[in-house]
């Protein structure tokens, strides 16, 4: 019996085995293809960008509804409290306002002296949403609900409540992927403000859950950088553009080698209650 | 036809829920597994070629979400997948004793696959925190997980096997 010629009730089926040997070689493949080059990226993106994205948008915008409302219940009480302390506090603040308001005009004419920008004023920016979270315990990215279609590529930095949350590694035409700096596998090239010292930020997955992330690599041969120390993305970055706040320095030590220290980075943004995102549109110059 | 329309339905929530829904309800960090559940249990229930195919697709939604490169999870998902398949000659419905044991194993296997080939081959060799903190409590949130998802998943199955089984007599 040919094989083109199929008897009615005669199918071909194929052994799992070989279903298994077969799938085994194309995911090796894919691996070894998609190590190095985004040749598959595209078109997957896209599919299940339509598939996928527009269930996740719904389901997180219900449940941000539903957690909020949840919230609202929990909170009246404590906000009932907070309300008469914060009364009390915005007294003192109004007081203390005109006073900084005064050295806020001082500051303008200084600022204008040295021709200073404001801190991120310069970099364009779009408003994201974050739709779904990493579906593995092991590294930390998350879904955004804007892609290609709104300007965004790879590369691009997130920043969240003034400080770095990550980049974008993956675009499809609605959503993107963003790697935040807390995951495991991630390194970024930073420096500390005050003394503009160069340090490595590494993410690490025993310290997700205490918010915290490590640093190494800092030269800083005469101790200048101390505790509370602000450390920022670093001049000398490929990916991340200069001057964005990743958080400050919690604890210092001195490797066995005497010659760089490491130790902890508070971030400062709050990673596990992150619900919306700023995308920089602009990409870090580089030398082509 | 109706089973691939239902299958296929199953994943989709199943992945949107792990990533949306369960990220809220997530214990100290740690978010149950879906994908393996599924794959898993479609496995013995329904035999190796089932459980492989499961697995892959299952697999090959997180890689393109959240994968670094595609292909990782869809291989260790699809062999879970064929594994668990081997023993569908031993499964019947009533028990429920092999369905949480099958998937507490594979659960466990797919942390320590993940660990050794994503941790450790990076220098990071501190096998019992990741065992005590992900791979273990993953384990254990999975199966909490599973005793609401398995009924679900046996009784659309079940209702789909007695579809086929009439309309396999009725062209006799």
């Amino acid at each position: 019996m040919s094989p083109i010629i199929k008897r009615k009730g005669e199918r071909f089926t194929l052994p799992s085995k070989y279903l298994l040997l077969i799938l085994t070689i194309l995911c090796t493949g894919m691996m070894l293809i998609t190590f190095g080059t985004d040749v598959f990226n595209r078109p997957l993106n896209t599919v299940v960008g339509y598939v996928i994205v527009p269930f996740q948008r719904g389901i997180s915008s219900m449940g941000g509804w539903l957690s909020s409302r949840s919230e609202e219940l929990v909170q009246i009480r404590t906000l009932l409290d907070e309300n008469a302390r914060l009364r009390e506090e915005i007294a003192a603040l109004t007081e203390e306002n005109t006073l900084l308001q005064q050295d806020k005009y001082e500051l303008n004419r200084m600022r204008e002296l040295v021709a200073l920008n404001e801190q991120y004023g310069e970099y364009d920016k779009v408003g994201a949403r974050i739709i779904g979270r990493d579906s593995g315990n092991w590294y930390s990215s998350f879904v955004i609900d804007k892609g290609a279609d709104d300007g965004l590529a790879v590369d691009m930095n997130v920043i969240a409540g003034g400080g770095l949350v990550g980049r974008v590694t993956s675009v499809g035409p609605n959503w993107a992927k963003v790697t935040s700096v807390i995951s495991d596998n991630v390194n970024v090239s930073a420096m500390t403000l005050s003394t503009e010292d160069n340090l490595t930020v590494t993410g690490d997955l025993k310290l997700m859950a205490d918010n915290c992330i490590t640093f190494s690599q800092l030269v800083d041969s005469q101790d200048k950088v101390v505790v509370g120390d602000k450390v920022v993305t670093s001049d000398i970055s490929d990916k991340y553009l200069p001057n964005i706040l990743i958080g400050y320095i919690n604890t210092i030590n001195k490797d066995n080698n005497n010659l760089t220290k490491s130790g902890l980075v508070t971030p400062a943004v709050d990673f596990e209650h992150l619900s919306e995102v700023l995308v920089i549109t602009d990409l870090k110059q580089t030398v082509e | 036809m109706l089973r691939k329309i239902i299958v296929t339905l199953f994943v989709l929530i199943c992945f949107v829920l792990q990533c949306s829904v369960f990220d809220s309800l997530a214990f100290a960090g740690i978010i149950p597994n879906l994908m393996i559940i599924l794959t898993s249990s479609f496995g013995f229930m329904r035999g190796e070629k089932e459980g492989l195919i499961i697995g892959f697709f299952c697999g090959l939604l997180s890689d393109v979400f959240f994968g670094s490169f595609l292909g990782f999870y869809a291989l260790v998902l699809m062999y879970i997948g064929y594994l668990n398949g081997k023993f569908s000659k031993i499964f019947y419905p009533e028990d429920i004793k092999l369905p949480i044991a099958l998937i507490i194993t594979s659960d466990l296997s797919y942390g320590i696959l993940c660990y050794g080939l994503m941790f450790l081959l990076r220098g990071r060799f501190q096998f019992s925190y990741y065992f005590m903190h992900v791979i273990l409590p993953e384990a254990i949130y999975t199966i909490v997980i599973t005793i609401f998802l398995y009924p679900v998943i046996l009784f659309v199955n079940g209702k789909l096997e007695a579809r086929e089984k009439r309309r396999a007599q009725k062209f006799v």
